[in-house]
C-alpha cells in the first residue's frame, strides 16, 4: 500500500510580499524532495506564477482574503495546490501569448510559463467559488 | 537581490543597467518609470542591459514588452543586451525571443541602431 504523502501547507495573508516567501518555501521543499537546482528554481517560478496569480486576480490584492498553497511529496512527483478566495477562472479562457496577436499584448505570460515548467497543469473551482491551481512535477526515472 | 536600474548615455543611446530581481512590485514599476522617464526627454535609442538580472517573472517580461511598445510608437527602438541563460529560456518560451533584438556586447548593440 502507498504511504500518504507528506504535506507542507501555507496559510498566507494577500500581500505581495507572499509571492517571494511562496517561492521560497517551493524551492526548499523542492530541494528536500529531491529535485536537483534547475527544477527548484523551475518549481519555485510556477509557485511564483500561481501565487502572483493568486495575489492579482483571484483575490484582488484585498489583503484580508487568504491564499493557501499546499506542497504534497508523493513517491513520484510534487504536487502543489494553489487556492484563492476570488471568483475562479478558467485555462482555456486565458489567451496564448505566443499567439501574433496576443505576442506583444499583457496577459497569459505566467500561465503559459506554469505550463512549461511542470508536467501537469490544471485549474478548479473550490467549495467556496475561488480557483484551485494544481500543478506537478514529476521526478525524472 | 532587490532590484536596481540606473540609465547612462552613450551618445544618442540610453543604456539602462539593471540588477537583481524584475518581478510583480518594485522593480517592475522602477523599469517601468526609468524607461518612461527617457522616452520624455527625447531618448529614443534605449537599450536595456540585463547582466546583472538573476531573475524575471511574467509581470517583469510584461514590463519589457511595455517598455518596448512604448518606445516603439515614439518612433524609437528598445534593445536587449546580456541576458542569462534563464531570462534567454523565457523570452524563447514566451516567443518574445522573436520580438526583441539581443545583443551579447553593449558595443554591438549601441552601433545597431538605424541613423
Amino acid at each position: 500500500m502507498p504511504s500518504k504523502p507528506q504535506r507542507i501547507e501555507l496559510t498566507m495573508e494577500t500581500l505581495i510580499e507572499s509571492i517571494a516567501l511562496a517561492e521560497e518555501v517551493g524551492v526548499r521543499v523542492a530541494a528536500v524532495a529531491g529535485f536537483g537546482e534547475d527544477d527548484q528554481y523551475k518549481i519555485g517560478l510556477a509557485v511564483h506564477e500561481g501565487v502572483m496569480n493568486a495575489f492579482q486576480y483571484g483575490n484582488q490584492q484585498r489583503r484580508e482574503r487568504k491564499i493557501h498553497v499546499v506542497f504534497e511529496l508523493h513517491e513520484d512527483k510534487l504536487v502543489i495546490h494553489v487556492v484563492d478566495q476570488g471568483a475562479g477562472f478558467r485555462l482555456e479562457d486565458i489567451p496564448d501569448p505566443r499567439d501574433d496577436e496576443n505576442v506583444l499584448g499583457d496577459s497569459g505570460r505566467g500561465v503559459l510559463l506554469m505550463k512549461a515548467f511542470m508536467d501537469e497543469v490544471d485549474v478548479f473551482s473550490s467549495s467556496a467559488g475561488g480557483a484551485v491551481l494544481v500543478m506537478a512535477k514529476r521526478h525524472k526515472p | 537581490m532587490s532590484f536596481r536600474a540606473s540609465s547612462r548615455d552613450v551618445g544618442d543611446v540610453t543604456v539602462i543597467d539593471m540588477e537583481g530581481r524584475i518581478t510583480l512590485g518594485e522593480g517592475s514599476a522602477l523599469l517601468r518609470d526609468l524607461v518612461k522617464q527617457n522616452v520624455g526627454k527625447g531618448r529614443k535609442k534605449i537599450v536595456m542591459n540585463l547582466a546583472g538580472v538573476n531573475y524575471i517573472d511574467s509581470t517583469g517580461l510584461g514590463e519589457l514588452v511595455s517598455g518596448y511598445r512604448l518606445v516603439k510608437a515614439e518612433g524609437g527602438e528598445l534593445k536587449l543586451l546580456n541576458l542569462s541563460k534563464k531570462v534567454t529560456d523565457l523570452l524563447q518560451i514566451t516567443k518574445l525571443y522573436t520580438v526583441f533584438d539581443i545583443h551579447n556586447q553593449e558595443a554591438q548593440a549601441v552601433a545597431s541602431f538605424g541613423h
